[in-house]
């Protein structure tokens, strides 16, 4: 039992570090600019197919991964000049609409070029195989590097945001942009920014999670509100929250899927227990974001009501 | 914000007639459809037209929160899924009667709505998108999982519903007729409600909650009322959904539905209930034409989606501003 719960544990951690990449750029995109962007989850599968395309390219994960990031810097750049920059003026109606549009032109796009069947991407070979943690326990070396990773990009995110001359103006934008734009500086330019750079934490997070998930269309949809629901209980606009809020969705989506059935069988019979479990499971990180925003509408760090 | 959007807004009188009328017009058309299929002899139109009927409907439904309280709901598609499953569910113990199917919808939709609404209402603009859309999520796994009821697979429903013992909707025309009487019975109400000191009262909120406040309404209690009261008419559309397929499945209620209904809505222009009928009916007509033209539809409907909005001067709600209410950002 101790050792199911670690190995979950160590799951739903590795889980929320994703999750917090994803949501570090949407949470930003949300507080900074007003904008309500639907086709962020697009952004982690479309880092997962572009990985699988130049891993299988060049035979190697790392020149995959080399390849991804500034490639994904360019499909950041192309959406905000394309798309995003004509919506910040718009209602969130608008916003809503547009990059709706823009989940349906990717989903399929990605059909026509990539095909519907799954991709693979190999695992790097240094990374591969499992380590003993505690007793006869293992876990996959990966795992812990994407862990490792995640909590690296965190600590840059959390020095950039606190101690860097963008990061200020990335948190005065999210306090009151009209004022920030007042005092001269350029906010476009800063809505740029602020747009590729969770454009590339989103497709980082893809493409790190590729070699252990099949990669296929469907996998931006299901992220997409998981990472809704972080920024929501996170409070818009903050890191901080955002780290916390990947973590606890995750540790909660991850542990109540196992533990529930088994708590739940110290109250109901076997049989019932499994089956409320199985149904209640799915429901628990909505209703943890229920009860968090019923006592904190503005989610654990926002700042407005 | 509240001088603007208090200047756009229409007086009532001028748009109320104007918005019968169009539905009037929808509801001759829609009348005239089947003997013309029949005509044409491709009965298979009627089917589609209940599907149309049943998402102007829900369109309708929706546009009486997003147009008249500007509360843009990203989780309509769980109360399509809660009407068409019960329908699975009553069918299940031998209920097959259509009014009490009805009913049962309701009460589940109300429900869900007070509990969710409530939590929603707390907050508002991109929160609540987000925070309904969560919701909506939270209905779409509760089905999927519950294996009860075909889980992920869904449900095939054995037979159509009855109308008090009578097998009313046994063949298509009788379906569709029945789908069409409940819009425009349903279109009623809703006119209904908008013309009424509730329907004023929460148009007011919409401009500006602050002074309706200070004359001494709570914006939330009317606002959650609007809310539960859209869920269950969206829920009745999920009866004729299920009807009308003859299977229920988690799909109704995905997060996609919920944002196709937005589509429909804005497509046909916020805010006068007529509007978002025809809108329901030229976003599924676009969407069978593409999908004849190309598998790949969605591509086509995404840009044509993404298109409209950038192109048309203040996004689609300002090309439509003749046809309806102007809303305020937010």
């Amino acid at each position: 039992m101790m050792n199911l719960f670690v190995l979950q544990l160590l799951n739903g951690v590795q889980l929320g570090v994703l999750l917090f990449l994803i949501a570090a750029g949407l949470t930003l995109v949300f507080g900074i600019m007003d904008v309500i962007n639907l086709a962020h989850g697009v952004l982690y599968m479309v880092g997962a197919y572009l990985i699988a395309t130049f891993a299988a390219a060049t035979g190697s994960f790392w020149w995959g991964l080399l390849l991804t990031l500034p490639a994904a810097v360019v499909v950041g750049l192309v959406i905000e000049f394309v798309v995003m920059r004509r919506l910040y003026a718009r209602s969130h109606l608008d916003q809503v609409l547009a990059t709706f549009g823009l989940v349906m032109i990717a989903n399929e796009a990605v059909k026509m070029i990539w095909g519907t069947s799954p991709l693979s991407v190999p695992m790097p070979e240094i990374f591969s195989g499992s380590v003993p943690l505690m007793g006869p326990l293992k876990y996959p070396v990966y795992r812990i590097a994407i862990i490792v990773a995640g909590l690296a990009v965190a600590l840059g995110l959390f020095i950039m945001v606190n101690y860097t001359r963008v990061g200020m103006l990335l948190r005065a934008g999210a306090t009151n942009r009209d004022t920030v734009s007042a005092l001269g500086v350029d906010i476009n330019r800063l809505f740029a920014i602020v747009f590729t750079l969770g454009a590339v934490l989103a497709c980082l997070a893809g493409a790190l999670v590729a070699p252990i998930l099949s990669v296929d269309t469907g996998m931006g949809e299901s992220v997409l509100i998981l990472t809704f629901v972080v920024v929501v209980i996170g409070g818009i606009g903050s890191i901080k929250g955002a780290f916390l809020g990947a973590l606890l969705v995750a540790i909660v989506d991850t542990l109540g899927g196992v533990f529930g059935p088994i708590l739940l069988r110290s109250v109901l019979d076997p049989s019932a227990a499994g089956q409320v479990g199985r149904v209640l499971a799915p429901m628990l990180v909505y209703i943890l974001m229920a009860v968090i925003l019923f006592a904190k509408p503005a989610g654990l760090f926002g700042r407005r009501a | 914000m509240t001088y603007m959007t208090a200047s756009a807004t229409h007086p009532d009188r001028p748009v109320l007639s104007g918005r019968v009328k169009a539905a009037l017009v929808l509801f001759i058309l829609f009348a005239l459809m089947p003997p013309l299929a029949s005509a044409l002899n491709d009965p298979f139109y009627v089917l589609i037209g209940t599907r149309i009927l049943a998402y102007a409907i829900a369109a309708m439904a929706l546009d009486l929160i997003l147009g008249y309280g500007a509360m843009v709901s990203f989780g309509h598609a769980a109360y399509l899924g809660f009407g068409a499953y019960a329908v699975a569910i009553l069918q299940s113990y031998g209920v097959n009667d259509l009014i009490l199917q009805i009913l049962f919808a309701v009460a589940i939709s109300a429900i869900f709505a007070v509990v969710t609404g409530a939590i929603s209402l707390r907050t508002r603009g991109v929160y609540f998108i987000m925070i309904t859309l969560a919701f909506g999520q939270m209905a779409f796994f509760f089905f999927i999982s519950f294996s009860a009821y075909g889980g992920d697979d869904g449900v095939a429903l054995a037979q159509r519903s009855t109308v008090l013992g009578m097998d009313l909707l046994g063949t298509d025309y009788g379906l569709y007729y029945v789908s069409l009487a409940l819009l425009i019975a349903l279109f009623a109400l809703c006119h209904r409600i908008v013309g009424s000191r509730f329907g004023r009262v929460l148009t007011g909120i919409r401009e500006n909650p602050t002074r309706i406040e200070a004359i001494g309404f709570s914006p939330f209690r009317y606002q959650l009322i609007a809310f539960v009261i859209s869920g269950c008419i969206t829920a009745i559309a999920g009866v004729v959904l299920a009807n009308q397929a003859q299977f229920v499945s988690p799909a109704f209620m995905s997060w996609h539905k919920s944002g196709e209904l937005i589509v429909m809505v804005v497509l046909g222009g916020v805010g006068n209930l007529a509007g978002p009928i025809a809108g329901a009916v030229a976003a599924l007509l676009l969407e069978e034409w593409l999908d004849a033209l190309s598998e790949h539809w969605k591509l086509y409907f995404g840009i044509f989606l993404v298109l409209m909005v950038l192109f048309s001067p203040h996004g689609i709600t300002g090309l439509l501003k003749k046809m309806g209410i102007v809303r305020g950002q937010q």
